[in-house]
């Protein structure tokens, strides 16, 4: 006779039912084949990546399409370090992640095993928290802490390190078994007479500006924005992951701010006279210098991360707590003030400095990604690389809803559009799902096109090819004399037949007159697709604000005098 | 900015954390991300099994400080993690240093030992051992007054602290 009870592996997969995981993206290895077995036959769905950085990304692009925790699940040694860019992104974005990698047998840890590494001393700069499990009795409150860590608070990835003996071993009691968390505490409601100074001071401004960042988002506090943007007459900006939670058409939305913000959005941070930021923590992608931000403006600051409080900008007020019920507190206590010039001095703004690029002679990425936006509609969810493309589809793509806008922030990870636009599909099976991807991205992670083949997944790829890093590209050319080096792709395969051979429809863009039509037949195409457009290799993203200048050193267009290098960091 | 408000010093922090493998590192991790070099370190256990306490001098700017001290807070396995160096607390230390001392200059070590209460704990030829106990600045003061003998080696403890009275560290 058997012995009845779970093993290790079959109670992971136990909890993983209980939360409601719906995908497990992942590669099998030998550490990990007990889980693998324990999957087969359960209503937990398999997803089969073509490799470990692209599960860990597909398990994002799913978190942040749909709000639940996305799983992965690796195997120990290379599998695990396959990771790290993975959960350095995730955690870099404050997206709910679980990890499990399988381990080589408890007993040979630290002894260099086949395929055993130390993963929880490679992981622990790149985790909001991480286990190695000794016990296979722990498994399910480990297992039921990881979960909740990984979504509540701040929210961000959690590693399990399963050694394959404990996962193979059979725990007597899968009972509810109490969390284990003194040291864990998530704020909610913010301190009220921190949140009455902030009503007080946000009354008496003239001209205030709502900075909304990705916590707004991950709060789901759109309503409460909308009201206090609205009530206020306060025009809102947003960072690149706070972008959608007020639709970028609101008369009072500015859109992104920042290095390749709009130039009204920068123009009104320079000239307000309050900032107060709602989950954004004042990137200095956002910031410039940081001693010119908002220079005598008063600045307020709403953050569920105390430690985010007066970390890179000193705040006149910080108030710690969730958005949504900080908002919530602080909508009652005020009164609309004297915001009207001010309202029509954004609007001139906006007038006078609109987004732009010229049209005339070969293909413009901008062009693509304005007619793609177009074709697509605002319901579509976008995801994008890292680079040029992505800045260009952050001002482009206007998103009217932040699920819908599904980018790598704080990491900058190339080869993230791809399988981050596969798990959003996934999680999100009726939208329309579009992945702006730059040449470069594109090919760190491409082999997952037969993940999203295989599933056969109608996300629409568009390759912004330029056959340059383009946006290192545009740093030297801007300040380092023109002198090109390590940024021309040469050698790029061709895109559309490479799609081809993976089995996914292939298009090309090589003329202006072809992008609408070659795009709406993308769209139109039921299944995988990817468009190859081939666009003029020279451009650079503006406006644009070197690194560590001030906000007000903004450029519109490209600068006719040699330019010194930044001060500030990438 | 203003170079007051992250003048450098020397910090004494109390951590209170769970007894669990990997918390020293992802302490350590904190400190090092930041530049903050450790001076000294200790890590006991406590009245309770589940926890562990750990003393911390370290030696960086103010305001980093308080930054280092909300990114210790935020460890799932840290409990607290306050910084003790401008509060009246219970501060002990001990030093164990053993110098050159042939027996013709042994009474005058003695008298050096007997002003800071320290006692001979090995005596040997050309060599004696002090074990003393107090302030970290006592320590400071005893070991520079032992210098002129010839110091061989020496450990110290590092930092133990404890809040007065009712207040619990």
């Amino acid at each position: 006779m058997g012995d009845t009870r779970l093993n290790g592996a079959e109670a992971l997969v136990e909890i993983m039912i209980e939360e409601g995981v719906e995908y497990v993206f992942g590669l099998p290895g030998g550490s990990a084949i007990p889980i693998y077995d324990a999957l087969v036959g359960r209503n937990v769905k398999l997803v089969l990546t073509r490799h470990e950085q692209g599960a860990v990304h597909m398990a994002d692009g799913y978190a942040r399409a749909t709000g639940r925790v996305g799983v992965a699940l690796v195997t120990s040694g290379p599998g695990a370090t396959n990771t790290v860019t993975g959960l350095f992104t995730a955690l870099m974005d404050s997206v709910p992640l679980v990890v499990v990698c399988g381990q080589m047998p408890s007993w040979t840890l630290g002894l260099d095993a086949f395929q055993e590494a130390d993963v929880s001393g490679i992981t622990y700069p790149c985790v909001k928290h991480s286990y190695l499990v000794k016990d296979v009795e722990d498994i399910p409150r480990v297992m039921r802490e990881a979960f909740y860590l990984a979504r509540s608070g701040r929210p961000g990835p959690v590693l399990i390190d399963m050694p394959k003996d404990i996962s193979g071993a059979r725990l007597s009691d899968m009972g509810k078994v109490d969390f284990h968390l003194p040291g864990y505490s998530v704020p909610l409601e913010g301190d009220s007479s921190s949140i009455a100074e902030a009503a007080r001071l946000i009354k008496a401004a003239r001209r205030p500006v709502l900075l909304v960042g990705h916590g707004a988002a991950i709060a789901g506090a759109s309503i409460e924005v909308r009201e206090l943007v609205e009530r206020m007459r306060m025009p809102a900006v947003s960072t690149l992951l706070g972008k959608g939670l007020l639709p970028e058409s609101h008369e009072l939305s500015l859109g992104m701010l920042g290095m390749h913000g709009t130039a009204y959005a920068n123009k009104a941070m320079v000239a307000c006279d309050l900032v107060m930021s709602v989950g954004s923590r004042w990137d200095d992608r956002i910031v410039g210098s940081y001693s010119d931000f908002c220079k005598g403006a008063v600045k307020i600051h709403i953050d569920i991360d105390p430690a985010e409080i007066d970390k890179v900008v000193k705040v006149d007020v910080g108030i710690v707590g969730d958005a949504k019920a900080v908002l919530a507190q602080l909508l009652p206590l005020l009164e609309p003030g004297d915001t009207e010039d001010w309202v029509k001095q954004v609007a001139r703004w906006r007038r006078d400095y609109p987004l732009s690029y010229r049209k005339e002679g070969k293909v413009r990425a901008q062009h693509v990604i304005e007619e793609l936006r177009a074709l697509a509609g605002g319901e579509a969810v976008f995801t994008t690389d890292v680079g040029q493309h992505q800045m260009w589809a952050a001002q482009f793509v206007g998103s009217e809803e932040s699920r819908n806008w599904i980018s790598s922030g704080g990491a900058g990870t190339m080869g993230f559009g791809l399988p981050a636009a596969i798990g959003a599909q996934l999680g999100r099976p009726g939208a329309r799902v579009v992945a702006i991807v730059g040449d470069g991205g594109f090919q760190m992670t491409l082999s997952e096109l037969a993940t999203m083949r295989n599933l056969k997944l109608p996300v629409k790829i568009v390759v912004i090819n330029n056959h340059y890093l383009g946006m290192v590209r545009q740093w030297q050319s801007m300040f380092y004399d023109e002198r090109y080096s390590g940024v021309d792709l040469e050698g790029n395969p061709d895109f559309a037949r490479l799609a081809e051979a993976y089995g996914v429809k292939g298009y090309r863009i090589t003329r202006p007159a072809d992008v609408r039509r070659v795009l709406k037949a993308a769209l139109e195409h039921d299944g995988p697709v990817l468009v190859d457009a081939e666009v003029e290799k020279h451009d650079n993203v503006f406006p644009m604000i070197p690194a560590g200048a001030s906000l007000k050193d903004m450029l519109l267009e490209p600068p006719k005098r040699k330019l010194e290098k930044p001060t500030g960091g990438t | 900015m203003d170079g007051d408000t992250n003048a450098i010093a020397r910090h004494s922090i109390s951590l209170y954390v769970a007894n669990k493998p990997g918390v020293l590192i992802r302490v350590a991790l904190v400190f090092s991300r930041r530049g903050f070099n450790i001076d000294s370190l200790v890590v006991s256990e406590t009245q309770d099994p589940r926890f562990s306490r750990m003393n911390i001098v370290a030696r960086g700017g103010r305001e980093t400080l308080e930054q280092i001290l909300k990114q210790l807070n935020k460890l799932v396995d840290v409990i607290h993690a306050r910084d003790y160096s401008y509060e009246d607390v219970i501060q002990k230390e001990l030093a164990l240093i053993k110098i050159d001392c042939l027996p013709e200059r042994r009474h005058e070590a003695f008298q050096v030992m007997e002003a800071f209460k320290a006692k001979t704990i090995d005596l040997a030829e050309g060599t004696l051992a002090a074990e003393v106990t107090g302030s970290s600045e006592k320590l400071d003061a005893f070991e520079s007054l032992l210098r002129p003998f010839g110091i061989r080696e020496m450990v110290r403890s590092g930092k133990l602290l404890m809040a007065r009275g009712n207040e619990t560290t």
